[in-house]
């Protein structure tokens, strides 16, 4: 990538976490009829967060105030590896996309360990929760990747995202991968109907449980972390689903990118305004999904390549 | 005009005092009979415990046993042949220290006193024990602006075996107030027992008070009382249906009903000045006025509400993901139901056919209410009922302000309280029946105030609909029965 384009990566991998949650957030005001805080009022309470001392349990060990920042360290790293303009990416390399997965395992861990470090029942219960998930969703993920680079016969994300074919199997496998995608973003980024982020009851929570015990700088090291994390998956699918390909003038495609981005995040909004939550227990049913679509795009990248993977 | 509510007094020296066993004999008599117990409490007098058992008959029937109990010796517990009664004899016992044998679960109900209650922190909940399972202690301190009461969980993964409530927190010696100073001004105290039954604790003190000065049931006090229930209880459903929605994350619900139940208790705060119906009602009083131009604004408020509420019901209702979270959550099965002496709206939603206002007394013989039941005893039962309530409480609220030009606040003189006098009124809050026994002694003073909240009864109802269900499904379970912590604690 060249440098005004690094640069641009770097400016929307930083700005789109406030604005993608700013969005989720006023649609969902727009829903229940109110107008809604400022799309930037993500920054003013890590701000706010930033300028608050810290609280720690006497039960708690330096795990726990590690965790947050390992959770925000793995999370940038990774938003390097995605295109988040849907044109490339300044970290890029064979595999990149497996780094890519066991970085925001990483951090997930460090979440878990920081959560069981305070000692809490409730938080246990999340970190058995969010491990239960995020290792049913893994397998879809690694399927619907590696169907992907395998059919565009690339090894990195941001060439496997960008190519495109006219060919009606190269269709169903970006529809299958979208769907794996989705519901992935769901778990990983903690949203409806998977997890509630505007919950507040501890018992039903899962990636908002874990978090419960911290304060100060280092939650707003978590909350900035999870929303990256949201920004990231946001750009996956819409690097998915973007009509332009690698073809296209950049500009047009990282118009594109961040016009779907928004859709997204609108949508996401509106998920969460119109259904309710599913149950917990059936969650794990809800992640076969997820699978689902993995196996569809596995499926249609057989059949284009004649039975040769 | 009679009273609305079952309300009876009796003369203390005419009552047959039962000594001993005999006392729960009967009461056991009565209850095989097919009798619900409405109260059973006691007070001590000398080494002696006065006990008095309230029970009710299927017409709305209100019968009294009376013993003298040594307070040592005890009597032989009735809750394992009739689970009805554990709440009681716990109270009794804490409150009196009468023996009571063989009691399953005999531990503090609320520990009341100073010295009882250093002992909170202590209080000995069941264990559970293996390698695969875990306790979970949730409060007494919760993270939102609810009120204090500690909740232990015995789990098995995500499974709940048991829960073990215990409650006390809230505890502020009520009753023990009560019984200061002139019976007459305790309206501002009794509103306060559970605020958010103002009107109905106000309603059942009011009547109970004016029966024991003998002051004749007033159709212009039975009215306006009546309205402020029934906007109280439209308010107060829209509260737990707006909760409940918004702890599924169904953010329609959460918002609209929200909206709406601001809209019921402005129509409280027009009428009598306060958005929780205190100062609606007193003794000899009901003190919410209203001319022309003003019922106009109550009636379109009503107007709005059954709009609003019509669409937000029927998004509620179609959509699958709610259903899916309600549906066979916490659910407790008719048999159980009448087991505990389940009252009010989770009783209903059993299908128990309990409703202090369907008996055809007073207002509810001029303007029947019908009993809402629903069979399912889960947590989308519970929420049905209130949305039926809703409606009809609406509707019954539009039929009784048609053709009214005004509502006029009504005064009556309350004169002394008769003496050696024991009354029991009840009334219907939007929990549940809600129950008042005064007793005054021979100079005319309050000798005894019993005051009883559904929420006393129905907590363990909560505890037995969790048992193996998820335990992240609690919170809607909570809410569903939505129980007051300080009307029990009182």
């Amino acid at each position: 990538m060249t440098l005004p384009w690094t640069l641009a990566h770097l400016v929307t991998l930083l700005a789109s976490p406030i604005l993608v949650v700013g969005v989720i957030n006023r649609t969902k005001a727009r829903w229940a009829g109110r107008k809604g805080p400022p799309l930037v009022q993500t920054f003013h309470d890590l701000v706010r967060l930033t300028r608050k001392r810290p609280v720690y349990s006497g039960t708690t060990t330096a795990v726990f105030w590690v965790a947050p920042y390992v959770m925000l360290a793995t999370a940038a790293v990774a938003g390097l590896i995605v295109p988040m303009l849907g044109v490339g990416s300044p970290l890029s390399f064979r595999y990149d996309f497996v780094f890519f997965a066991y970085l925001w395992g990483l951090g997930r861990m460090a979440l878990m360990l920081g959560a069981l470090d305070t000692g809490s029942a409730f938080e246990g219960m999340g970190a058995s929760r969010e491990a239960t998930f995020s290792a049913l969703v893994e397998p879809a993920m690694f399927l619907s990747l590696g169907t992907l680079g395998s059919m565009a016969g690339a090894s990195s994300f941001s060439q496997m995202l960008t190519f495109h074919g006219a060919d009606p199997a190269v269709v169903v496998v970006r529809v299958g991968c979208t769907i794996a995608m989705t519901v992935l973003l769901q778990v990983e980024s903690a949203r409806m109907p998977v997890d509630d982020p505007t919950t507040h009851l501890e018992l039903t929570m899962v990636h908002e449980v874990m978090i419960l015990d911290h304060s100060g700088p280092d939650l707003a090291a978590m909350e900035y972390g999870a929303g990256l994390k949201l920004a990231t998956g946001s750009a996956l699918l819409a690097s998915l689903i973007n009509p332009f390909g690698a073809g296209s003038p950049r500009l047009l495609v990282a118009a594109a990118h961040l016009a779907l981005m928004l859709l997204i995040a609108v949508l996401v909004g509106t998920t969460e305004s119109t259904i309710a939550r599913l149950r917990l227990s059936a969650v794990p049913r809800y992640l076969l999904a997820a699978l689902f679509g993995a196996v569809l795009a596995l499926l249609a990248s057989i059949w284009r390549t004649g039975g040769a993977l | 005009m009679k009273r609305s509510f079952p309300l009876r007094r009796w003369a203390v020296s005419e009552l047959e005092e039962r000594r001993g066993e005999r006392w729960a004999e009967r009461v056991g008599a009565l209850l095989d009979e097919g009798l619900r117990v409405v109260t059973a409490f006691a007070r001590s007098e000398g080494t002696d415990v006065i006990a008095t058992a309230l029970l009710q008959s299927g017409d709305g029937e209100l019968e009294l046993v009376r013993g003298r109990l040594d307070r040592a010796h005890g009597y032989h517990s009735l809750t394992p042949t009739h689970p009805a009664m554990h709440c009681f004899e716990r109270e009794m016992h804490e409150q009196t220290g009468l023996r009571i044998g063989a009691h399953p679960w005999l531990k503090p109900l609320r520990y009341e006193g100073i010295a009882a209650s250093s002992a909170m922190g202590a209080h000995p909940f069941y264990k559970i024990q293996g390698k695969e399972v875990h306790e979970v202690q949730v409060g007494p301190v919760h993270a939102g602006v609810i009120e204090p009461g500690a909740f232990r969980f015995m789990c098995l993964g995500e499974r709940v075996h048991h829960l073990e409530i215990q409650l006390g927190y809230q505890h502020r010696g009520v009753e023990a107030l009560l019984l200061k100073g002139d019976a007459r001004s305790k309206a501002q105290l009794v509103e306060t027992i559970a605020g958010d039954s103002s009107i109905a604790h106000g309603l059942a003190y009011a009547s109970a008070i004016e029966a024991l000065s003998g002051l004749d049931a007033d159709p212009g006090l039975e009215r306006g009382r009546a309205i402020g229930l029934e906007l109280e209880r439209v308010a107060m459903h829209l509260a737990g249906l707006s909760g409940l929605a918004g702890d599924v994350g169904f953010l329609q619900g959460a918002t609209t009903w929200g909206r709406l139940r601001t809209t019921a208790i402005n129509t409280s705060m027009r009428l009598c000045g306060s958005r929780f119906g205190r100062g609606w009602i007193r003794p000899g009083e009901s003190r919410a006025s209203a001319d022309g131009a003003l019922l106009e604004v109550v009636r379109s408020n009503l107007a709005l509400m059954v709009r609003d509420t019509a669409t937000v019901n029927d998004l509620f209702l179609s959509s699958a993901t709610v259903r899916h979270r309600f549906q066979r959550a916490g659910t407790l099965t008719h048999a159980q139901a009448l087991d505990i002496g389940l009252v009010g709206l989770p009783a209903r939603a059993c299908g128990v056919e309990l409703d202090q206002r369907a008996y055809g007394l007073g207002v509810y013989g001029e303007h029947p209410m019908e009993r809402t039941t629903e069979a399912s005893g889960d947590c989308w039962a519970r929420a049905l009922v209130r949305i039926r309530e809703i409606d009809r409480s609406l509707s019954w609220l539009a039929r009784i302000l048609e053709g009214m030009s005004s509502l006029d606040a009504v005064r009556r003189p309350v004169g002394e309280l008769a003496a050696g006098q024991l009354v029991a009124s009840l009334s219907e809050g939007w929990r549940g029946e809600v129950v008042h026994c005064l007793e005054t002694g021979a100079d005319g003073r309050l000798v005894h105030y019993k005051v009883q909240d559904p929420s006393l009864r129905n907590w363990f109802g909560l505890a037995l609909a969790v048992r193996e269900n998820d335990i992240s499904d609690f919170p809607i379970c909570n809410k569903s029965f939505d129980l007051s912590y300080c009307g029990h604690d009182l």
